[in-house]
């Protein structure tokens, strides 16, 4: 028994560093993971600065501490896209046949994949605090919010990733996974990720409060501008816990129906 | 034991489409077993379920010992298996696809490392080993998808249309390469659109059309059904003379209906009588212009039991279009 987890855990890493490796190796899918949060990071928080002077935005040192929670939750959410987006390529050139021909659990391969979209995270999550801090942000809670932020980010990751590769297991088509990418844009502008809830106009402000991505951008926000808050870090761990849940669901469906097709 | 054995393999998908329609085969250890049959035919829905990627809806197979359905995992720890159209990551290089691959069949970490570098060796890919596939001809990409189909040294191995679109110098390669593993022991079922190559490397022939299994047997088996070989020739000065050329060239054979002006014959020695059917139409003043020894080849075989040409034929229903559905 651990001897087959053992070999299934080997299994897990080879798929996941090959992943990383395509990733790094292939722009296009490394692009939206750092050049564009990046350069709208630089845009909003040199073009709308003067936004922490609004009457009811939160307590922050500056701007850029305030956008480096939705900078981080973008650049996790175009990862999952991008992972989604590799793993359809793998479909479409049949690479994924070369994977189940061999004596591993087909869940390898989606668990394989998504343990390079959580790697990921943690790189990103740790790139953008670097750069925040080196532009002047500063970390409220310290060197444990740091960790802490890394691993929340690495689980959001896998969670988002979960939806991607699902999509990409039901559609077997790389474009269709591309063209959910405008929707990431949606659902985070409909969140506090750039923008706080309660200074948007309804029905945006309403959705903002409930949309479970909210909740994961201050799970990541409120140990870098205002400090600990059990309420906010259990509700980011349940968001992340649901989507991811939602995700393995569709996963699983996909699966299955892709095995009643026989593709 | 038989390597690979089906009874009335089926699958159907949706839509109604039986792409293969009750295959009975039965393959023996260390045999090359060519699998022939055009575009659409079924060969590649019976390799995808021969090596569990797709599951029957009819019927049963056994690969190795193991049924294909219920023992799925069994069958793949046997099984090596060089698919179409090499499905390879262009990004990785070609050491670190034959790692991955080490891995996927659980090599522990030092086996690997050696077998690797034997395995590019052998394939010729040592130079090339730490570049990207991308990079690499036609050619390299199959020699690295067959070593990659090595790295747990497979009993049976499949190889679906290994040489399709390659040149002849990689064709041959590959073709010496598949009878050095099989003289090493490994059984090899090998599905081709090209006639010369399961002329040249199968031991036993099937035929598939239509899904259906239409013919079996050796090449020269299958050949000899259709026919004994069969000479065509034509005369310096012909006209006025074909009746007597006729009656000469009876006495060795049956003669064939003349086809455009070609007189033909068919002879049971095959190019042993050539000499004689020369000096006996001399001795009687007649020279011979052009002659042509035809042996049946299989196309003849799959015209007689189909209707239609080998290459080149194909079904309405393209099968990577059913199979990608």
């Amino acid at each position: 028994m651990t001897g087959a987890l053992a070999a299934n855990a080997r299994v897990v890493a080879a798929l996941g560093r090959r992943s990383i490796v395509q990733t790094l190796r292939r722009p296009q899918l490394l692009a939206p993971l750092i050049v564009f949060p990046t350069a709208l990071l630089a845009i909003q928080t040199a073009g709308a600065g003067r936004a922490v002077d609004l009457p009811g935005f939160p307590d922050v040192p500056n701007f850029l501490s305030f956008m480096l929670a939705g900078a981080i939750v973008q650049s996790v959410m175009f990862t999952g896209n991008s992972g989604a987006i590799a793993f359809a390529i793998d479909m479409e050139m049949r690479f994924t046949d070369r994977l189940y021909a061999a004596p591993i659990a087909r869940s390898s391969v989606v668990l394989g994949r998504l343990a390079a979209t959580a790697t990921l995270g943690a790189i990103i999550a740790t790139y953008f605090i670097v750069l925040g801090l080196i532009f002047g942000a500063s970390i409220h809670e310290g060197v444990p919010a740091v960790i802490w932020i890394i691993a929340l980010t690495s689980a959001a990751a896998l969670a988002f990733g979960t939806i991607g590769a699902a999509i990409a297991l039901r559609s077997n088509n790389a474009s269709v996974v591309q063209g959910i990418f405008p929707l990431v844009f949606v659902v985070l502008f409909l969140s506090d990720a750039f923008f706080p809830a309660n200074l948007m106009l309804e029905p945006a402000s309403w959705i903002a409060q409930y949309n479970p991505f909210s909740f994961v951008v201050n799970g990541i926000r409120d140990p870098i501008i205002s400090g600990w808050s059990a309420t906010t870090e259990l509700k980011a761990i349940a968001a992340v816990i649901g989507i991811g849940a939602l995700g393995f669901a569709l996963c699983a469906a996909a699966m299955r129906s892709r095995l009643r097709r026989g593709v | 034991m038989a390597a690979i054995e089906t009874h009335q393999l089926a699958r159907e998908f949706e839509g109604g489409i039986r792409a293969v329609d009750g295959v009975d085969l039965e393959v023996a250890k260390g045999e090359i077993y060519g699998f022939l049959g055009p575009n659409g035919a079924g060969k590649t829905t019976t390799v995808r379920m021969l090596t569990t990627l797709l599951r029957p809806t009819g019927g049963r197979a056994e690969v190795a010992g193991f049924d294909v359905a219920e023992d799925p995992g069994a069958v793949r720890r046997k099984i090596g298996v060089a698919l179409q159209e090499a499905a390879l990551d262009p990004l990785m290089t070609g050491r670190e696809l034959l790692e991955l691959q080490s891995t996927l069949h659980g090599l522990p970490r030092r086996e690997t490392r050696n077998k690797c570098r034997w395995l590019l060796d052998r394939v010729g890919l040592t130079l090339a080993a730490d570049r990207r596939v991308g990079t690499y001809s036609g050619g390299m990409r199959r020699r690295l998808d067959l070593a990659a189909a090595l790295v747990h040294t497979p009993e049976v191995l499949f190889l679906d249309e290994p040489t399709t679109g390659l040149d002849p110098v990689s064709r041959k390669a590959i073709w010496e390469e598949v009878r050095k593993l099989n003289q090493e022991g490994t059984t090899v079922f090998l599905t081709t659109q090209y006639l010369e190559e399961a002329d040249q490397l199968a031991d036993r022939v099937g035929i598939i059309s239509g899904g259906k299994l239409v013919a079996e047997g050796t090449p020269g088996t299958l050949k000899a059904e259709v026919g004994r070989p069969h000479l065509e020739l034509s005369l310096v000065d012909q006209q006025g003379n074909e009746s007597r050329a006729e009656a000469i060239l009876a006495r060795f054979g049956r003669p064939l209906p003349a086809r455009d002006g070609t007189l033909m014959v068919e002879i049971e020695r095959g190019s042993a009588e050539i000499g004689p059917i020369v000096v006996a139409l001399n001795q009687e003043g007649l020279q011979v212009e052009s002659l042509d020894l035809v042996q049946p080849t299989l196309d003849d075989v799959f015209v007689h039991k189909t209707g239609q040409h080998l290459e080149g034929a194909s079904r309405d229903t393209d099968e990577s279009e059913v199979v990608a559905e």
